[in-house]
């Protein structure tokens, strides 16, 4: 099939950007979105123009990286997918594709559809883990019982990959679908009790201090998320926090 | 605890708990309006005593002016920090495919309760205020009225078309608000998230019935009422 794309380019994080139409033809309905951009950057530097930048890594789906608002939705029109794995299919012959970086404060652009999303990083540094001490005695994992049911949902919560899709959807620019997936998955398991409170503490000061929105509930985060992320995580990250207090 | 409610969560606890009290507020409000339907003598009676004992006049009427002017201020700065959190604005962005229109626009359903609210206190409360505190009648009589003054200026003011129009838009903006509100403040309080279909249908069953009775009322009024 033919497109036509419109793509913001930006040249570094300090230039000021703008959308710019590019074509591309003969696209196969079973590639990946990613292969068409690829196809699209083959064109531009056969003929000498800057490729456009953006982020990939495992390309299945696993690791996050690829970003892209793409006809007014992070990672595109398909549901429970990201950029990677959505696919050609999804468009018809003869479409215009909208095409931007994710957007929020805490995400600035670095270049074209690239945007910096270590404030995650920095929230998870925050608390997102457990001090166990490995050297030598490592106990059976086993020999703490876990419900099915919270061990269940403590792994729902831990497939949330960072990809950063819940801010980039959110009309406040809020991350406490990520966050409150963090939170949860110690949560919901004994090993996450010790630092409980210090956790979500740290990790939601880290999340306002990055500059994060406020949640207000649309729900937009928990339909976009390519993990199906729940916002029940959300509410329990709200209880956790007001534990918290007492 | 003071950190907790200036951090993100803890401003939106504190957003969902002023709004559970306007919501109990709200159908508190809406008993006693209904009763002017049935009986003009009960209603009387109750807006007696609602506008005279003296818990409701210093204590509660001060906790709802708080309530009200906490609720909307809290809802502006929230809506101010938002648009900052959000940076450059898409070029295209497509809202519809994952969030309602009412939770999208709670600041502008708002803002028009709250132009709603400005008239409100024009037509009752201030006049009300004038009575009792400045001119000191505290009796609820009112010269060339039988019995109580309250039904008497609750119909005066429900004979103008123009007001009644402007009561059945402020209602359907509230309803609009409450359709995302109701559940919005439950999740808020880490109750559940807001997709439980018992509360949805609990909140959707709210937000329908009160103000569509209050614009039932005020249209009954008007009809009985047209000079
Ligand atoms: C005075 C004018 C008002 C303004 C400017 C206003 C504005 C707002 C805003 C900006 C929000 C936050 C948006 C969100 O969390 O989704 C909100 C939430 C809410 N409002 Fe209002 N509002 C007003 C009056 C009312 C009234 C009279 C009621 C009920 C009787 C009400 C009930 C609610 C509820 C239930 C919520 C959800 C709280 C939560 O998400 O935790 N509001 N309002
Ligand atoms: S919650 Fe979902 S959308 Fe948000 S970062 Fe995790 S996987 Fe991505
Ligand atoms: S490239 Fe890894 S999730 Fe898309």
């Amino acid at each position: 099939m033919n497109l036509t794309l419109k793509i913001w380019r930006q040249k570094d994080s300090n230039a000021k950007g703008q959308m710019v139409d590019y074509k591309v033809t003969d696209i196969s309905e079973h590639m990946s979105f990613l292969e068409m951009m690829d196809v699209l950057n083959e064109q531009l530097i056969a003929s000498g123009e800057e490729p456009v930048a953006f982020d990939h890594d495992c390309r299945e789906g696993i690791c996050g990286m690829c970003s892209m608002y793409i006809n007014g939705e992070a990672h595109g029109p398909d549901r429970g997918v990201t950029t990677c794995q959505l696919h050609m299919r999804m468009f018809n012959d003869g479409d215009t594709i909208t095409i931007e970086p994710f957007r929020a404060a805490a995400f600035p652009v670095i270049k074209d559809l690239v945007v910096d999303r270590t404030s995650f990083d920095r929230i998870q540094h925050a608390g997102g883990y457990i001090s166990v001490n490995t050297s030598g005695n490592t106990q059976d994992a086993n020999n703490i019982p876990i419900s099915k049911h919270a061990a269940d949902e403590a792994m729902d919560a831990a497939t949330c990959i960072g990809c950063g899709a819940c801010v980039a959807t959110c009309k406040n620019s809020s991350a406490m679908l990520f966050v409150g997936a963090k939170v949860s998955q110690y949560a919901l398991l004994p090993q996450g009790q010790v630092e409980a409170a210090d956790r979500v503490r740290n990790m939601v000061a880290q999340m306002d201090l990055e500059g994060f929105g406020n949640c207000t509930n649309t729900g937009a985060c928990e339909i976009e998320c390519p993990k199906g992320i729940s916002l029940e995580n959300i509410a329990r990250m709200n209880r956790e926090l007001m534990k918290a207090q007492f | 605890m003071s950190g907790f409610f200036k951090s993100s969560i803890g401003r939106k606890v504190a957003m969902a708990l002023s709004a559970f009290f306007l919501m109990i507020f709200l159908f508190q409000h809406f008993v006693i309006n209904l009763l002017s339907v049935f009986s003009g003598e009960i209603f009387n009676e109750v807006s007696h005593f609602m506008g005279t004992n003296w818990l409701i006049q210093f204590v509660m009427q001060p906790v709802l002016i708080f309530g009200v002017v906490f609720h909307f201020i809290m809802g502006f700065i929230l809506e101010i920090k938002n648009k900052k959190a959000q940076g450059v604005a898409y070029a295209k962005n497509n809202g519809a495919a994952n969030s309602s229109w009412v939770s999208r626009n709670m600041i502008y359903s708002g803002l028009v309760i709250l132009a709603f609210i400005v008239l409100h206190f024009i037509d009752f409360w201030f006049p009300e205020i004038n009575t009792k505190y400045i001119q000191g009648d505290w009796s609820g009589v009112h010269e060339g009225v039988e019995g109580y003054r309250y039904f008497h200026e609750l119909q005066e003011k429900f004979v103008n078309p123009a007001r009644v129009a402007a009561y059945i838009v402020a209602f359907v903006f509230l309803a609009l608000h409450l359709l995302h509100g109701f559940t919005s403040a439950f999740q808020s309080m880490g109750a559940t998230a807001g997709r439980k279909k018992t509360l949805q249908n609990i909140g959707k069953a709210y937000s329908i019935i009160i103000p569509a009775g209050f614009i039932i009322i005020a249209l009954f009024h008007h009809f009985n009422h047209i000079h």
